[in-house]
């Protein structure tokens, strides 16, 4: 899984808005495109100062039902849902998904892996990984070139 | 949607009544169980709390509303966007008789949790046959 660098302003991808905005009236919600895969989390990743963050909706999981692992330049996040279906009961709608769900993510090159966190509250799970110091910008000083005098002396 | 089931229908859109509200609103995914006592409806609903979320029930029409906190910053970069982040809201018409003063609700880990108790008349009885 390779991110994708969304240049927002193409007309594909304003077009693409503009439909997802004129479906979600219709079906209620916004439509992934391609379609949503229950097995595979639909995930948002930005960019917030000097942190990559990454964000799944994954409702009904307490931490421990969830394994995240970074390796080699890739996050993965796996988790597992059960059946909840209460006891004696007849089920006459089920739209919930339920079940194994995987997701890896390639991260970007400059993302110290060693100090991602990660935070799961109200169903939704939230990992920041915070960019390597040798990534950020650095102010190069250039030292003054030597006058014909001083590189004589 | 062509098969319908017999305990609870989806109202058609919700856009029949106007809503004060502006902003974009999701349906969210739900699960409907039925016991002889009662009505389990569970809806995934992540991303907000207990104190935002309104339940109503009049005329045998249920309703569910509940307000989202956007979690990030109207121009963020995105590198990777696939779902968007807002409220909630359904409707349900319920066929089956409720007990409104007895609806319970629970919000845990995302998921919202409604216990409907069927009120008396609604519950299945055994009728023994005199011979």
């Amino acid at each position: 899984m390779v991110f994708r660098y969304i240049n927002t302003r193409h007309p594909i991808h304003q077009l693409r808005h503009e439909m997802d905005r004129l479906l979600t009236g219709l079906l209620g919600r916004a439509t992934g495109w391609p379609a949503p895969d229950r097995g595979r989390p639909a995930t948002n990743v930005w960019e917030h100062g000097d942190t990559v963050m990454v964000e799944m909706e994954l409702p009904g999981l307490k931490s421990e039902q969830i394994e995240m692992s970074v390796s080699g330049g890739e996050l993965t996040v796996k988790a597992n849902r059960p059946e909840d279906q209460p006891e004696g009961t007849v089920y006459h709608r089920r739209e919930r998904p339920r079940g194994a769900s995987e997701r890896a993510l390639r991260l970007p090159a400059d993302v110290d892996t060693s100090k991602v966190e990660a935070n799961l509250a109200d169903g939704v799970l939230t990992i920041s990984l915070p960019k390597a110091e040798s990534a950020k910008p650095r102010k190069i000083s250039v030292a003054p070139q030597k006058t014909a005098q001083e590189k004589q002396t | 949607m062509a098969n319908e089931d017999t305990a609870a229908k989806s109202s058609a859109d919700e856009t029949r009544a106007e809503h004060t509200w502006s902003g974009q609103h999701y349906r969210p995914d739900v699960d409907i169980y039925e016991k002889d006592s009662e009505l389990i409806l569970l809806a995934d609903m992540p991303g907000t709390q207990g104190d935002k979320i309104d339940i109503g029930f009049e005329d045998g029409t249920l309703t569910i509303h509940a307000e989202v906190e956007p979690r990030q910053d109207e121009n963020a970069e995105y590198l990777l966007r696939e779902y968007e982040v807002g409220s909630y809201f359904r409707t349900f018409q319920l066929s089956e008789a409720i007990e409104a003063s007895k609806i319970t609700a629970e919000y845990v880990d995302g998921v919202l949790r409604l216990c409907l108790p069927k009120s008396e008349a609604a519950r299945p009885r055994k009728i023994t046959v005199k011979s």
